[in-house]
């Protein structure tokens, strides 16, 4: 049974007609109280995920729960199948876990906060916003173990409560969670923050009401999606086939020996609608990379791929979510089952980034981006310093951004909206640590006429003893190039000891003990390549050598000889011709790299590490 | 006693306000702008503004300039061919900027990445590392350093700086380096991070020492030129520039420190509304400067503006001090327009800028803008005063019909459409600096200048609920009054990261006397006798694990008097009031920072006749404007004409050479002892 939605004011809203200068101002209004929230999150927080990382999502939604404003779509419609409960004046609700919300969330770190805004006893609006908790509690600092076998492994998991009824905010429920966590100072402020931002956005909302009228700001954000609505469906009928097209790629591995695991995608129209169909995904990992995708997330990821690709000029909202259908087996890896783990679900989720790309690109590759949403790396390290103090760290990095139609992918930027690094100083002033080094791999970035972007060194030299977890993906699979661009390099984890000794640690992995001293290599993939390297300008070779962007050796992938560090034009030219002739003409959109057999064989030789073995089912979730 | 001069070089104008510091009696000019060099423009105005006065320009003893110069050099990318000196392993961190993309999911897809301000190529590593507690882990060596040095000077740097990591706990490292640098590279201007901002964070301290440097060079000509030039032209007094937080720098002090110089511009608009304010009783303020292109926004609280420790220029944010002014791209030259896809009215953030400008300018200009709109719905009516120039109203009507069109709805709906968007987007920017920060609006009045800010000051009050509107006197040139009425400022700022119970008071007062005392020097080194100057404390406190620092000011009395247990009270007061709640953390003492001020200077206005309270003398003609959605009949005044007390009833329009001030239907304008309109609703 649904929740039971309960009015004192059930007066339907008389349906107005809005003018086109109002609509400008309440969707500038509503953009302005999102950006509020963003704000007083910010400043608020405590924990360096969100504060300084940014790591957290704002929404305002429409009485029926529609994102108007935001970035990952509406929970609110899913949330409300699945609660068993009244929505009140005065309640505000929190929630961790996934699977009360078919996925809108999509592990237990996200804690969310959802407000139903109530005027004149009338439901008006939603507002919403989740942050990404640094510590739950759960087996592992940080509260994220690939390993997990199952969500109770994974830390506090809390179904939708109301942690304030009839505005009595209900302070048990806040003391049991806290129990859980080893950060309870962090994750009382992040909660606060959450509610406050929450808060100020409702403000705003009552607000804009009492200014328009209740009529017409209903009407206002009715006629915002259907707006949406039409622009999308213009976009759909005219970029998008009815001709099938599929797109596939991998994720790396499991942390528990098993990879890779196929993701597959694949499109067509069907008169004004588009159907995404994962038919062909493997079924899921017993270990916790599963992703519990949200089907009206994925349409939202859609539509701000397709807006972004095709017309960035376009603002995205729910509106468009009847143009999609979308289609995940059950018991694959984007829908596994009650109580399968679900906390690293960060490497498919960046996944799905470069297959949305691959997938509306493939048609249009003047459109086409290259690879390098691969993943979002984790750094956990923890342990008591000589004051016998507990000290906890967990910090996301980035890789190399694609090639891209507009030119060079960045080095070393985030793919995530508004992250930021913590700044180094920061780190070794409050973690016994100090970074040695934080700059972007020569050469990592795919090969092209646009490179990719370079992935990043950075050298953690742990100054006490303790321990450390990596999450981090694409060191088996590469990012792929398009148009002739060539994939980006590899990830890669390098520990070294005081004396000088470099082992190889896996990409995916809990639990490694660390001494004072040691120092932790942490490397990143590179973006792949777009275009043609053999036609990139020499001189920009030579300037990137200078940079110590590329080397000498790396800068002969583009044909170009450089001596001394200037172009040799003839020895160029003569390279170049002999890989012309021996490439052929570009037929191909995409290079992947090696199949994934060939990778198998040379795994150890080439990484460092063994080969994934091929994913088996998990016996008990068979469907 | 004698003058002060203010200037102010805009892109068009270079306005010119002069102040005889006895009477309070001021003359003001207008001249063209000579962006080639700015001094020339400068030189006319300062020669005609003095004949205006009857004064030659040695009777001039402060010349007081506001200037984008800075901004200028930064947002073109003219800045300086700048060396950078980094630790080993760093190399790269000006490339890497903290790793940010703008923009929302796949904004990276469309984001131009910018090239760094130093260049990759001319960034060099050497040896040796310092500890996050001040502590040498490694050792520099001479050697390696003169070896990074010379590759630097073989690059033909115009300036170096030098940024290692965790310097601003101990900047022996780079001191060394410096002194290498002057021998190596003789007469190349050296900044140290450390000096320039000792104050953590490697990637904001890198940017802030290379930006500095960065102008340095540009800025040094078109200081040493102007001063040249007015030398030339009689000039003996002394020439000082507005920085971003709206006090004053001598001239030599800005060519070392430019980089505080890059909000030079806009401070102008706030520091003049001070003195407005001051003058007329308002001492809570919310400004609204309307230019061509953008709206620049800010908050006056008790006759104190709000500051923000980081300037934001472009794509850059520089730690400096800086008035809190938010800019938004919404100003007179805003195009409206309607994409296809959505059928949504837009206007901005495109702007018809200088040229073409709007269509009823008749300078070639074909989209309508905001301009067109007011002159189609008759506030700015079509013959300005003193004009030789008439607005093309025909015109106007022709290129908002268009947008009309496309609506499918009337002209003067479509023009008010277009007046109401833009009043929307500076309501947003002011929310931006009052009800999220925790401010009631409706406790401030809200002053418009600029050119069509006292267009737009009723319309904006009513959806602020900010009472009076004001329309200043020589709303036009308030950024040139603004230059010649503020007081010496300078100031210094130090990390200091400690939790309350790991400090006490005798270590932070030490700290901050000690930077009391260096600044207090700085300002005798400008000839300010020590009794004037007046020393203030600024603690920046967080609850330990927070990114947001409440900055709190406080004097040294009463420092000394409630000591640190004080200052928490008022951070929690202060964090309650802009979050609605306090937390049991530990609380942390983050930044210190001194700031000594010169003299306050009481430069009063001059006083106008007292009238009898009917503006009928000053009454130019009947017109007719649209309000509330009809053509109703209004009246023109010449601004220059009312007398003290005079009540104007609205709809009317007030002119003067420079500036139109709108007053709306049910809406009274009095002026004011001092020649403010202060618009209230009837």
């Amino acid at each position: 049974m649904p929740a039971q939605i309960i009015q004192t004011n059930t007066t339907p809203f008389n349906k107005v007609t809005i003018d086109p200068v109002t609509l400008e101002v309440i969707e500038n209004a509503l953009r302005n109280a999102r950006i509020e929230m963003d704000a007083t999150l910010v400043r608020t927080a405590m924990s360096p995920g969100i504060r300084e990382q940014g790591d957290a999502f704002p929404l305002i939604a429409d009485r029926t729960g529609q994102m108007i404003v935001g970035q990952f779509g509406s929970y609110i419609g899913p949330f409300l199948d699945g609660y068993e409960g009244t929505v009140e004046e005065g309640d505000m609700i929190m929630l961790s876990d996934p699977y009360s919300v078919g996925g809108a969330i999509s592990h237990l770190n996200d804690w969310l906060v959802l407000l139903p805004v109530f005027k004149d006893g009338r439901l008006v609006a939603y507002t919403s916003m989740f942050g990404h908790q640094s510590d739950i509690g759960g087996k592992v600092v940080g509260s994220m173990p690939i390993d997990a076998t199952s969500i109770f492994e994974e830390g506090v998991r809390i179904p939708p409560v109301k942690i304030y009824k009839n505005g009595v905010y209900n302070e048990d429920v806040i003391k049991l969670i806290m129990a859980q966590t080893r950060m309870p100072e962090w994750c009382t402020a992040d909660l606060n923050a959450l509610i406050a931002s929450c808060r100020v956005a409702a403000r705003r909302v009552v607000e804009m009401c009492q200014r328009f009228g209740d009529d017409v700001f209903a009407a206002a954000t009715d006629e915002l999606l259907a707006r949406n609505y039409r622009a999308m469906k213009h976009l759909i009928a005219t970029s998008i086939s009815e001709e099938k097209v599929s797109f596939e790629d991998y994720l790396c591995d499991d942390g528990l020996g098993f990879g890779p695991y196929k993701i597959r995608c694949t499109m067509h129209r069907e008169g004004d609608i588009v159907v995404l169909d994962f038919e062909g995904t493997d079924p899921q990992s017993q270990a916790s990379i599963n992703f519990l995708l949200n089907e009206n997330m994925l349409k939202m990821f859609f539509g701000i791929y397709m807006i972004m690709v095709f017309d960035p000029q376009i603002l995205f909202n729910d509106g468009y979510y009847d143009l999609i259908r979308v289609k995940i087996p059950e018991g694959s890896l984007l829908k596994p089952k009650f109580p399968s783990a679900l906390s690293g679900r960060t490497h498919a989720l960046g996944r799905l980034f470069d297959i949305m790309g691959g997938l509306l690109g493939q048609k249009t590759p003047e459109f086409l981006n290259a690879a390098g949403f691969s993943s979002s790396p984790h750094l956990f390290y923890s342990g008591y310093d000589a004051k016998g103090r507990w000290f906890q760290l967990f910090q996301i990095g980035f890789g190399g951004i694609p090639g891209r139609p507009l030119g060079d992918g960045p080095d070393g930027h985030s793919l995530f909206p508004g992250f930021t690094n913590v700044p180094n100083e920061f780190l070794e002033r409050y973690f016994p640590l100090v970074i040695e080094r934080y700059e972007t791999v020569a050469d990592s970035g795919g090969a092209g006429l646009h490179r990719g972007g370079n992935g990043i060194i950075m050298t953690y030299r742990f100054l006490e003893p303790g321990v450390i977890a990596i999450h981090d993906d694409r060191w088996f699979t590469s990012p792929w190039g398009v148009n002739g661009g060539e994939p980006g390099a590899r990830a890669r984890k390098v520990l070294e000891k005081p004396d000088g000794t470099q082992t190889v640690v896996g990409n995916k992995l809990e639990n490694l003990t660390v001494e004072a001293g040691d120092q932790l290599h942490f490397i990143t993939w590179g973006g792949g390549g777009w275009g043609d390297p053999l036609a990139r300008d020499p001189k920009l070779l030579e300037l990137e050598l200078e940079r110590g962007l590329v080397t000498a050796e790396g800068a002969k992938r583009y044909g170009v000889v450089l001596v001394d560090g200037k172009v040799d034009v003839d020895a160029t030219e003569t390279l170049r011709e002999k890989m012309r002739t021996a490439r052929g003409p570009i037929t191909e959109i995409f290079n992947f790299g090696p199949d994934i057999e060939t990778l198998r064989a040379n795994s150890l030789a080439e990484t460092g590490l063994p080969a994934p073995k091929a994913p088996v089912k998990p016996r008990h979730w068979a469907a | 006693m004698g003058y002060r001069l203010g200037v102010d070089v805009g892109g068009t104008f270079t306005d010119l306000l002069l102040f005889n510091d006895n009477t309070g009696a001021f003359w003001r000019h207008k001249t063209p702008s000579t962006p080639a060099d700015s001094s020339v423009g400068i030189l006319n105005g300062v020669t005609a503004i003095c004949e205006k006065a009857g004064i030659t320009p040695a009777d001039v003893e402060f010349f007081l300039h506001g200037t984008t110069v800075a901004t200028n050099a930064v947002l073109e990318g003219k800045g300086a061919k700048v060396g950078l000196i980094v630790t080993e392993g760093y190399r790269q961190i000006m490339q890497i900027a903290r790793s940010f993309v703008p923009g929302g999911l796949a904004g990276w897809i469309v984001w131009p990445k910018p090239e760094p301000l130093a260049k990759l190529e001319d960034t060099f590593e050497i040896k040796g590392r310092m500890t996050a507690h001040g502590e040498e882990l490694r050792p520099i060596d001479d050697a390696d350093i003169r070896a990074a040095l010379e590759k630097l000077k073989a690059r033909g740097v115009e300036a170096v700086t030098v940024s290692l990591m965790n310097a601003y706990l101990n900047g022996a490292h780079e001191k060394r380096v410096g002194e290498l640098a002057a021998e190596i590279l003789p007469g190349v201007p050296v900044s140290l991070s450390h000096e320039v901002l000792p104050e953590m964070q490697e990637y904001e301290r890198t940017l802030t020492t290379v930006a500095n440097a960065s102008v340095r060079p540009i800025v040094g000509r078109y200081v040493r030129n102007l001063r040249e030039k007015l030398r030339g032209g009689g000039f003996a007094g002394s020439l000082s520039l507005l920085r971003s937080d709206g006090g004053l720098m001598s001239s030599e002090k800005s060519e070392e420190h430019p980089v505080s110089l890059l909000m030079s511009g806009p401070a102008g608009g706030v520091t003049g509304a001070l003195w407005v304010g001051a003058n007329s009783g308002i001492r809570n303020i919310l400004t609204l400067d309307v230019g061509g292109t953008s709206t620049d926004v800010a908050l006056i609280e008790n006759l104190d503006p709000r500051r923000v420790r980081t300037t934001e220029v472009g794509h850059l944010a520089v730690r400096a001090s800086s008035l809190d002014v938010k800019t938004v791209g919404a100003g007179g030259g805003s195009i409206a327009y309607v994409p296809e896809l959505t059928k949504a009215l837009r206007v901005g953030p495109q702007s018809a800028g200088a040229v073409p400008g709007p269509v009823a300018y008749g300078k070639g200009g074909t989209l309508p803008t905001v301009t067109d709109a007011n002159v189609v719905l008759g506030y700015l009516p079509e013959a300005l005063l003193g004009g030789t120039f008439k607005l093309d109203r025909e015109g106007a009507k022709k290129a908002v019909q268009t947008i009309a069109d496309t609506l499918g709805i009337d002209l003067y709906a479509a023009a008010r459409g277009i007046i109401d968007i833009v009043n929307e987007n500076m309501f947003g920017a002011l929310r931006m600096i009052s009800v999220q920060q925790g401010y009631d609006p409706r406790d401030f009045a809200l002053m418009g200048f600029g050119g069509a800010g006292p267009l737009h000051v009723n319309a904006v009050a009513r959806l602020m609920g900010s009472w009076p509107a004001v329309s200043p006197v020589s709303p036009g040139v308030l950024c040139a009054l603004g230059d010649a009425t503020t007081r010496m400022r300078t100031e210094t700022a130090r990390s200091f990261s400690r939790r309350f119970d790991e400090t006490d008071e005798a270590e932070v007062l030490a700290v901050l006397d000690a930077m009391a005392k260096q600044t207090r020097e700085e300002l005798r080194a400008e000839g300010i006798k020590d009794e004037d100057i007046t020393s203030l404390f600024e603690i920046d406190v967080r609850y330990e694990g927070q990114a947001f620092e409440v900055p709190l000011s406080i004097d040294p009395e009463t420092l000394h008097r409630d000591g640190l247990a004080g200052v928490t009270k008022r951070f929690d007061d202060e964090h309650h009031r802009l979050f609605t709640f306090n937390m049991k953390s530990a609380h942390e003492l983050v930044n210190l920072r001194a700031v000594a001020l010169g003299p306050v200077l009481d430069l009063p206005a001059a006083e106008l006749p007292q009238g009898n309270g009917d503006p009928s003398a000053a009454k130019i003609r009947d017109h007719e404007l649209w309000m509330d959605g009809k053509m109703v009949p209004a009246v023109i005044y010449d601004r220059s004409k009312l007398k003290a007390g005079d009540l104007i009833q609205g709809p009317a329009i007030v002119i003067e050479m420079d500036s139109t001030t709108l007053i709306e239907a049910a809406c009274d304008g009095l002026v004011d002892r001092v020649g403010n309109i202060l618009i209230n609703p009837r």
